[in-house]
């Protein structure tokens, strides 16, 4: 590798920051990040950015194809396709999120902390259990689970709706938000704790860490301080490729009815209705906005996270 | 090695405990009555506690789930709770053969695009063809599948008239043209990386070099010697992952009406036919992990690296 000045100057200010400055030289990974970028920033401005509300009806013009005051047209019942678009991003914005930061980040983290750092018996138990939400094929689980929670946590909603003075808590769609990230959480914090285990494991006998234990630093402290950011280079690389695969299965399940629950729109919903054939041969357009953004979901998460990879890990490259 | 193996197939049972238990508490504590789904609008609570009986449904859980599990065990998977009189097993088949049908022609379709260009860009390694063809194939890689296969239908059936648009008449039938491409596209990705790196691999072997000294003629070296032996590990690889295919075509099957497994499981779940669903997930568990060990243990074969411990 050849060292450029900025490189030099950019040795005193730590791993992470030599990381994004190779990172900002990547095109591919500055392009997708400026994308992801937009799409995320339009979906949580959606509520101000969108010209029309997600429910609005113009009966002058149903079927109508993109035009310039209906962007990516409307569909059968006259709704502006883009400004669902906006507020179903918003959903997948919200959902993949806090499932990302509850499962993958704080139980996955944790967890593989824990079973690498404490070992034997405990170590077994996380893996086994780990190991049976592994083994359900694919994603049955998080749909035999979507399908089973549903129910249950909508009554319970009511029930707290009921007998306290909250209300309007059904309305607000934080139930269905609840029933799919319980769902996908189910598997999202398994690839994680392997990984942070796998990490702490070859970690955890090094001489610093052994310098660290014989000055008498604490558990907690050896975890977080000393082994947590060492691990955080393939963390990061795990969460881009995760965010990925968790656009696609939340898309996936709203898709099956089972995620957002209509009127609210989410970009699975509007994928079905887009993709049956006698929507096909008269609206045609319906499926182009959430299907490009749905899209560039995916792949710049992916592309993203390969690129990441490289700058993070180099030993892998 | 064959320690590791013993004990990974020693595990399996208690792992198909562990998810036979959780797909039947699921099922159980699930809301929706399956005798209410099986009754329609024709529910008579008093019909309803006789049929309840007569199943088997009134007593306790844990009595009905070891019944199940120790008639599964010989192959019995009971009765499904929708389609009355007939057995699970017999549904399943069915409807298994014909996944499997489009699967192999999913396969067919990756295949016979990703092996060529593998090998192809293989030997353009250095130009700006390697990664034009990689990164183009991720592209196409990444249209999630109810995007691609609208488009598909849009263009080809819609506009064109070139193929039918959906249904199912087997393997051999116009009508799995439309499957085949939008489930086999993805796979073209991942097919041509893995083709590349191994011709890659072939390519910096003595052989090769001996083979183009003597003056063979570069044609028959690519065939005889780089391609034969570049093949080797991706057949054997592939081969195994038939098994963990058998899920990830419910969408497609849903979109084009074609009678497989995966629609079935979904509208099982739907209709709370939970013989239906442990059966299913006990069949795709075991093939699952028996396919992902059968696949660790042919990369530990292929580079002899990978040590399983």
């Amino acid at each position: 590798m050849i060292l450029t000045g900025q490189d030099l100057t950019a040795y005193d200010r730590g791993h992470l920051h030599r990381a994004f400055l190779r990172l900002w030289r990547k095109k591919l990974a500055v392009v997708c990040s400026s994308i992801l970028l937009l799409i995320y920033v339009a979906g949580l401005a959606a509520p101000w950015i969108a010209p029309y509300e997600y429910n609005d009806q113009d009966y002058s013009a149903i079927r109508d194809s993109p035009s310039f005051e209906h962007w990516a047209g409307t569909d059968l019942k006259g709704r502006d396709v883009f400004s669902r678009v906006l507020w179903g991003i918003q959903n997948t914005v919200v959902i993949t999120f806090v499932t990302m930061a509850t499962g993958g980040l704080v139980i996955g983290v944790s967890m593989g902390l824990i079973s690498g750092y404490f070992g034997g018996r405990v170590d077994s138990i996380i893996m086994r259990v780990g190991e049976v939400f592994s083994s359900f094929p694919d994603i049955l689980l998080v749909i035999l689970l979507a399908a089973t929670l549903r129910m249950r946590i909508l009554e319970w909603v009511r029930w707290v709706e009921d007998n306290t003075f909250l209300d309007g808590i059904v309305k607000t769609g934080i139930a269905d938000y609840l029933v799919v990230s319980l769902a996908l959480v189910s598997f999202s914090w398994i690839g994680m704790a392997r990984l942070v285990r796998g990490q702490v494991l070859s970690l955890k006998e090094t001489q610093y860490v052994e310098a660290a234990r014989s000055t008498g630093a604490l558990t907690g402290r050896i975890l977080f301080i000393h082994l947590l950011p060492n691990a955080i280079g393939p963390i990061v690389v795990t969460v881009s490729m995760g965010m990925g695969a968790l656009v696609g299965t939340e898309i996936i399940l709203s898709w099956l009815g089972l995620g957002i629950q209509p009127p609210r729109p989410s970009l699975g919903t509007m994928l079905y209705e887009a993709g049956s054939l006698s929507a096909l041969r008269v609206v045609p357009w319906m499926l182009l906005a959430p299907g490009l953004v749905a899209w560039a979901l995916v792949l710049c998460w992916n592309l993203l996270g390969d690129a990441l990879n490289d700058v993070l890990n180099p030993r892998t490259r | 090695m064959a320690k590791y193996v013993l004990r990974r197939i020693l595990w399996l049972p208690f792992l198909l405990i562990a998810v036979s238990s959780v797909t039947f508490a699921l099922g159980t504590y699930g809301p929706g009555d399956p005798v209410q789904v099986m009754m329609g609008a024709k529910y008579d609570p008093v019909v309803a506690a006789r049929l309840r009986e007569a199943l088997g449904l009134d007593r306790p859980i844990i009595v009905q789930y070891t019944e199940y599990m120790w008639n599964a065990v010989r192959g019995d998977f009971g009765e499904s709770l929708v389609y009355r009189g007939r057995s699970v097993s017999s549904l399943l088949v069915s409807k298994m053969w014909v996944s499997f049908q489009v699967n192999v022609a999913a396969m067919v379709v990756s295949l016979s695009i990703g092996l060529p260009v593998g090998f192809w860009i293989a030997h353009k390694q250095g130009t700006w063809l390697d990664p034009a063809t990689i990164t183009l194939s991720l592209l196409l890689m990444s249209v999630p599948i109810m995007v691609s296969i609208p488009l598909v239908l849009w263009g080809l059936c819609l506009k064109l008239h070139w193929v039918p648009c959906s249904g199912w008449g087997g393997i051999l039938d116009a009508r799995i043209i439309v499957p085949a491409i939008t489930m086999g596209i993805p796979g073209v990705a991942g097919l041509a990386r893995l083709m590349r790196a191994s011709t890659l691999d072939v390519m910096g072997q003595d052989f090769v070099r001996t083979a183009h000294s003597k003056g063979i003629h570069p044609m028959n070296v690519g065939y005889r010697h780089i391609l034969r032996n570049a093949l080797i590990p991706i057949v054997t690889v592939l081969s195994f992952s038939l098994a963990g295919m058998l899920t990830t075509g419910f969408i497609t099957e849903r979109l084009l009406g074609i009678p497989g497994v995966g629609d079935f499981a979904i509208k099982s779940i739907f209709s709370r036919d939970y013989p239906v669903i442990m059966a299913f997930t006990l069949i795709l568990s075991t093939a699952f992990v028996l396919a992902n060990l059968l696949a660790d243990i042919t990369y530990s074969f292929i580079d002899p690296r990978i040590r399983l411990t």
